[in-house]
């Protein structure tokens, strides 16, 4: 009988926020094109340990697996990175799979990152618009400002950057270069920019733009190669200009 | 009088317009989403959004606009309200651009149009090819503003069971259990507004999301919300297989010009590059000389299938024909589809910007949904709308690319208004109705949770969902033979059967995605039973649903819509009359001149 190839996962599990983590293994029928999340769903199916021991499925989100809904991303051999495209084939192995360490811990590889959604709210990231009945068409934007824009709006809120970002810690509350960068964004559209000075504002206090140490981690754990050091120096720049202005101005 | 409040289930395009709109009209609205609504499947979407505002000089008018989509959906939507939907699209567009999203752009710094199925006209607005997510970020940044000023609750990490139903027949609220805490909770409001989406789940792998499994649809069904022509399941002509799922490659690729073909000889063992024009066979330009490689989905889907299984000219002799994009300029390529080609590149390791892409049909979209009046998306159940994918509609029995996301946003729209309506000029609210309706159903609910959490059994959930996807995918999806739908449904009541003796490899009561699968899978089993029983019935050939035993489209006797009902806990299927009073039915032909 030819011998079947096997993939081995190393799973870092923990039943709960308050739960003591442990590892398991599991030993799974390789096929072509697999990735990590497909590793997942074969567990599921059937949850038995490498040792032949009962346990039970993970727990992980995931939604599109596309990479485009910023669902699934988890650390994979130690990288963050988004499980849906992390494919088997690519990855030393055992392949080991660990929840992200900067967001709150929900069970095994799920994690809770209402924290970047509420910093949204708090850059207040979005067109101020009078309200959804029939005003006519938006201002014109150049096909220069698209294409600048454009890939910033690509941020899927995974949650990356600030993974890897050294100064997201128990220490201070930075926001991040995912919210900086969308700061920007906005900011750029014509009728964003006319709230500019408020989302600069907002991010001039505690965890904002100046707690940025410039590690530049996190444009390169980007899944979607957002400039987002570019955004943050430019950002950067415009909260000094602001900040410079109103103390001249008393 | 009390303040009037709405539920919104589903926080995708439609979901979130009808937030908003409800938000405007001053009623509070608590939003339910499986994910974080950021994340819903909406984001999938790629290649855009149409509305004839004939900014090429074609002229273009939304009158084509509504021809196309009921010519295109082979004359089973009833007319006026898809005549209203295309009249509105123009003004969609403006709203998108004025939330600011990042459309591309002609050399004035006007949206740029491209070219779509089943129409000649460039119609269709795109961000890149990853306009699904740029609209469903507008939308959620403006709901996100209505959260802050407190006019709106979320609910993420929710997921809807049932919704509470008076003695007087009216919906008065939800039950929806914490994805967390495994908690099951009531909460009472006037109206509830359903836009939980797809259903390819029922498919095992499809082009669809892992939430878009249909559930909502399903139970709203089993509570007496009739379900229409469930049958209509849009497969997309070109699609990356996959074991996970099956990765979209957008119309938009044939928009900017992208050409599909095989090998004339099926021998061929050049590399594509290597085969000359004369012995490529482009068969969608060489069948439908006017619409090319343009037709509609169902047209093209078929095309593919008639190339693989009777011409046997499959490449290398697989389940698989060229999208080829490589004589595209690169820089069109950058601006206009770098979305779709990165997902290509990543999951296949191969650059399609080098190489003609390899594809096949997917599963991709349901035309039929929840049954909605032809006014207000409100269902046969008071209290109840649904808006976008989950209701049957705009699309008739084949969707036009990019229409999808037209219909989420007008569907959704009209939704919160009417539902925000209704909600104020109820004359007896939610609040007063007894708790014993609401401790009810959270019983119900519970006592389902506590038996699956219990039993014991031989079968596992994820072996009877795999199962559940190879025969519909297999005998429920581009030809269909009564013989292999009526096996199909035999064997969906055997899965049935075997539910009931399902085992949770899981009993923890924190975070247990084994506990909500199993209860979706449920639902799954019944809405599957309903598509394949609405295509056993249906002797005809008409857009997505093609028998070959019946290859003609049959007005005389089919020019209806299916109306699925739940009685006495089974599935009864009545028809009703089509509205084709303002474009009278004609032959659909895309291989002669419209």
């Amino acid at each position: 009988m030819a011998e079947t190839k096997q993939v081995i996962i190393r799973v870092k599990r923990q039943a709960g926020p308050k739960e003591p983590a442990r590892w398991e293994d599991f030993s799974l029928k390789w096929r072509p094109s697999m990735n990590a999340i497909i590793c997942l769903r074969d567990i599921a199916e059937n949850p038995v340990t490498r040792d032949g021991k009962k346990t039970t499925p993970i727990t992980y989100d995931s939604n599109c697996l596309e990479e485009i809904c910023g669902s699934c991303a988890m650390l994979i051999n130690g990288k963050a990175r988004m499980a849906c495209s992390a494919l088997v084939d690519h990855l030393e192995q055992p392949i080991r799979l660990e929840p992200m360490s900067k967001f709150p811990l929900v069970r095994d590889l799920a994690v809770d990152r209402q924290f970047m959604f509420e910093s949204l709210k708090r850059v207040k990231a979005w067109i101020p618009i009078d309200g959804t009945y029939d005003l006519g068409e938006g201002p014109r934007v150049s096909p220069e400002v698209q294409e600048k824009g454009y890939p910033l709006s690509n941020c899927i809120t995974c949650g990356n950057c600030l993974e890897v970002c050294p100064q997201v810690n128990e220490h201070n509350q930075f926001v991040g270069a995912a919210i900086i960068s969308q700061v920007r964004l906005f900011n750029m559209h014509p009728t964003g920019a006319m709230n500019k000075r408020e989302r600069l504002e907002a991010l001039m206090g505690p965890g904002g733009i100046q707690e940025c140490a410039n590690a530049q981690n996190c444009v390169h754990a980007c899944p979607k190669g957002i400039p987002l050091t570019e955004s943050i120096a430019e950002v950067n720049r415009d909260a000094w200009k602001q900040a410079l202005l109103g103390w001249l101005l008393g | 009088m009390t303040q009037p409040k709405i539920i919104v289930v589903g926080g995708g395009l439609a979901g979130l317009m009808a937030t908003i709109r409800a938000a405007e009209a001053g009623v509070p609205v608590d939003l339910f989403s499986i994910v974080p609504v950021k994340r819903s499947h909406s984001v999938c979407a790629q290649g855009g959004i149409n509305a004839a505002k004939n900014q090429k000089g074609e002229g273009d008018t939304t009158d084509k606009h509504f021809d196309d989509t009921i010519y295109g959906g082979d004359f089973l939507a009833n007319q006026p309200l898809v005549k209203r939907m295309c009249e509105a699209a123009p003004g969609i567009i403006d709203l998108l651009d004025r939330m600011g999203v990042m459309f591309n752009r002609t050399s004035e710094g006007l949206l740029d149009y491209r070219r779509f199925g089943g129409t000649l006209y460039h119609r269709t607005a795109f961000a890149g090819a990853t306009t699904g997510q740029q609209l469903l970020y507008a939308l959620d940044e403006q709901v996100r503003r209505h959260e802050a000023e407190g006019k709106v609750r979320k609910f993420e990490g929710w997921t809807f069971l049932s919704t509470v139903i008076d003695e007087g027949r009216i919906c008065r609220g939800i039950c929806a259990m914490d994805l967390r805490t495994m908690e099951v909770k009531t909460f009472a409001a006037d109206a509830a507004i359903f836009a939980t989406g797809g259903i390819g789940a029922i498919f095992g792998r499809s082009t669809n999301s892992v939430v878009c499994t249909g559930s909502a649809q399903s139970a709203l069904f089993q509570q007496g919300v009739d379900y229409a022509n469930g049958e209509f399941i849009q497969v997309h002509p070109t699609a990356i297989p996959g074991e996970d799922k099956l990765r979209l490659m957008s119309e938009s690729a044939r928009g900017e010009g992208g050409r599909v073909w095989v090998p004339r000889n099926p021998a061929e063992k050049r590399r594509p590059k290597d085969v000359p024009e004369a012995e490529r066979f482009y068969f969608l330009e060489e069948w439908y000389p006017k619409y090319g490689n343009l037709v509609p989905r169902d047209i093209a889907t078929r095309a593919i299938h008639r190339i693989v299984y009777q011409e046997k000219l499959g490449l290398d002799g697989q389940a698989a024909v060229y999208l080829d994009v490589t004589q595209i300029p690169r820089e069109t390529l950058k601006r206009k589809l770098e979305g779709i080609l990165e997902i290509y590149e990543k999951f296949l390791g191969v650059d399609p910007r080098e190489e003609p892409m390899k594809v096949f049909p997917g599963m991709h979209y349901t035309m039929g949904g929840i049954w909605v009046n032809g006014e207000d998306q409100a269902s046969n159940v008071p209290g109840i709308y649904a808006a976008g994918e989950c209701e049957y509609q705009y699309h008739g029995a084949n969707r036009l690319g990019a229409n999808s996301l037209v219909s989420c946003i007008f569907g959704g729209g009209l939704a919160g208004a009417a539902a925000s309506k209704y909600a104020k000029n109820l004359e007896r609210g939610a609040a007063s109705t007894s708790s014993a309706a609401f401790d009810a159903e959270k019983k119900r609910q519970e006592k389902k949770n506590q038996k699956l959490l219990s039993q014991d059994g031989s079968e596992n959930p994820i072996t009877i969902w795999r199962e559940l996807g190879d025969v519909m995918t297999e005998h429920v999806t581009v030809t269909r033979i009564n013989k292999n739908l009526e096996a199909a449904d035999a064997k969906l009541r055997t899965l049935q059967e075997r539910y009931k003796k399902i085992n949770l490899s899981d009993r923890t009561k924190w975070s247990n995605q084994t506990l909500n699968f199993a209860r979706e899978l449920e639902n799954m089993l019944i809405l599957a039973r309903v598509i394949t029983l609405g295509a056993v019935a249906r002797n005809e050939s008409r857009g997505a649903h093609y028998k070959p035993d019946f290859p003609d489209r049959d007005d005389a006797n089919w020019l209806k819509t299916t109306r699925a009902k739940w009685v006495n806990c089974d599935i009864q299927l009545t028809y009703e009359p089509v509205d084709v009073t303002l474009i009278k039915p004609r032959a659909r032909r895309y291989d002669a001149v419209k």
